[in-house]
């Protein structure tokens, strides 16, 4: 069955999906959608960096995002505006990635695999590893919900209640860190925040619970990883790129539910 | 037994201390109102007592086992974030289904649960977040500026129902009021801070005291109470010192 190159795909995209949906929950609820950008722009630096070493590109991109995740948590406490700094962050990371990979000069890397997602040539190992991650992720949300979710409404209620929101943030950090290693090889860096976000925030006009948000987001993401597959191959559109439009028209979609049920009732 | 116990507690964010040597106790079934003028480290007090900030020094014992409802000052939920009464209630986990009706009945606000937070007046609001820091059957109740942006019958209303909770319950209740006339009716002792215990004792002596006065004035002029405020601990004798103003200078000198 994973002889297909397309059914491989297929599990690779539904796998992002599942892992983004309750995290990028998270992320649209605490406003950390610039957060996740700059940590997946930082990830081609660590791209670059595991083919100098010839490490894994997972584990580089995984240990230079987290890095770039600690790095803006603990300069957001010194006086920096956020978005000052994660502009500067999330961009310098960017372009230190890129002229990183340019000095590459033995190895042919194709730069275009790695910022828009090359989902089509997903093999097993990286199947294997894609899944891993995800299930690491969902489980590591799931573990930690309810203090994460208090920790998300109020910060001084979280501690009333025993909750560290300061580990927490932690614990989404490192989520977060270990999506975007997965999520290169099937959406690339730029596009990473786009299925963190659009899923979560297309599931939001249909929500009446976090949980029910976090499931509906996967069900959305899921479902445009299958159709914007589908839709690629039907008219040789680049694959990444396809899935994130499939998931902005849903986003298009249930803000116009939105708009006409509050104009109905 | 107390249910807690500060000793010498000093708090300070960088260079500048919020609070220092701060000692109080709370016994059980008792309402101790704090009140003091802006930046004179209410909150900052209050966090400590939560464990949302250390302590430079000093310590703060707790009853062992303790428990604690806490309300704060103002809970901005994002409009993204979809969840009911009943949901956020049962935060953060261990809560059954059936202690959701009660909790928000003794909050005054029962039949709320399958509401969303955010189709709520600001009064119902306040309630919900009284019922959630209720739920759990506290021992000590903790209230930071818990009324902000009720109006005064609201106001006047949700501090009667603290009473009645207390009551109810028989738990302790500590909060943080702006609003001291609303609130020192309620209360069985006031602490006045400013960045120190200033002074502290029933509402009668709180509100007679020299150094209570000097921070607030004798009205309810508020103008005036933040004039005497921006001037008080100068320690400066050429700003024109009115006689009162004076008098609560030395007072609190003397109680360093």
């Amino acid at each position: 069955m994973l002889d297909d190159f397309m059914t491989r795909a297929t599990l690779a995209g539904i796998g992002v999906a599942l892992a983004a949906a309750p995290l990028g929950s998270f992320v649209v609820w605490r406003r950390m959608a610039y957060f996740g950008d700059a940590t997946a722009h930082a990830a081609i630096l660590g791209v670059a960096l595991s083919l100098a070493l010839q490490i894994s590109v997972f584990a580089g991109a995984m240990a230079v995002a987290l890095a770039m995740a600690l790095t803006v948590t603990i300069l957001s406490g010194r006086g920096y505006a956020m978005d000052t700094l994660l502009g500067v962050l999330a961009h310098s990371a960017l372009a230190f990635g890129l002229v990183a990979v340019s000095f590459l000069s033995g190895i042919r890397i194709d730069l275009m695999a790695y910022l828009f997602g090359d989902i089509l040539a997903v093999s097993r190992g990286d199947l294997a590893v894609i899944w891993g991650g995800a299930a690491m992720v969902v489980g590591l949300i799931a573990w930690r919900w309810s203090p994460l979710l208090t920790a998300t409404l109020n910060e001084d209620l979280a501690y009333s209640s025993g909750i560290d929101p300061r580990r927490e943030q932690l614990i989404l950090t490192l989520a977060l860190a270990i999506t975007v290693a997965v999520a290169i090889k099937v959406v690339g860096v730029l596009l990473i925040a786009a299925m963190l976000i659009i899923p979560a925030a297309a599931a939001r006009p249909l929500a009446r619970t976090p949980e029910g948000m976090a499931f509906i987001a996967a069900a959305i993401g899921a479902g445009s990883a299958v159709v914007g597959l589908r839709t690629a191959y039907v008219l040789d559109t680049p694959a990444g790129p396809t899935i994130v439009c499939v998931a902005a028209i849903c986003f298009l979609l249930t803000s116009l539910f939105r708009s006409t049920r509050r104009a109905g009732g | 037994m107390t249910l807690l116990d500060v000793e010498g507690l000093s708090v300070g964010y960088g260079a500048a201390p919020v609070l220092r040597d701060v000692s109080l106790s709370i016994a059980p079934g008792e309402i101790v109102t704090v009140v003091g003028p802006n930046g004179s480290g209410k909150t900052s007090l209050l966090r400590a007592l939560i464990g949302a900030v250390k302590p430079t020094s000093g310590r703060i014992r707790r009853k062992p086992g303790l428990r604690i409802g806490y309300v704060p000052q103002k809970l901005h939920i994002d409009p993204t974030l979809p969840i009911s009464v009943e949901r956020f209630l049962r935060l953060p986990g261990g809560i059954p289904h059936s202690a959701c009706a009660p909790a928000l009945e003794r909050a005054g606000v029962p039949g709320l649960s399958r509401q969303q937070m955010s189709s709520l007046s600001g009064g119902q609001f306040q309630r919900v977040l009284l019922a959630h820091a209720l739920i759990n059957r506290p021992e000590l109740l903790l209230l930071d500026e818990a009324t902000q942006g009720l109006d005064q019958p609201g106001s006047a209303a949700f501090y009667r129902r603290i009473e009645e909770v207390r009551r109810e319950t028989g738990c302790a209740v500590v909060m943080i009021s702006h609003e001291l006339h609303v609130v020192m009716s309620a209360s069985d002792r006031v602490i006045c801070l400013n960045g120190h215990v200033c002074c502290e004792g029933t509402p009668e002596i709180v509100s007679s005291a020299p150094e209570y006065r000097a921070l607030f004035g004798t009205g309810t002029g508020g103008a005036l109470a933040l004039y005497r405020h921006e001037h008080d601990h100068q320690h400066d004798a050429s700003c024109g010192h009115d006689h009162d103003h004076a008098h609560g200078d030395k007072a609190t000198e003397a109680a360093e």
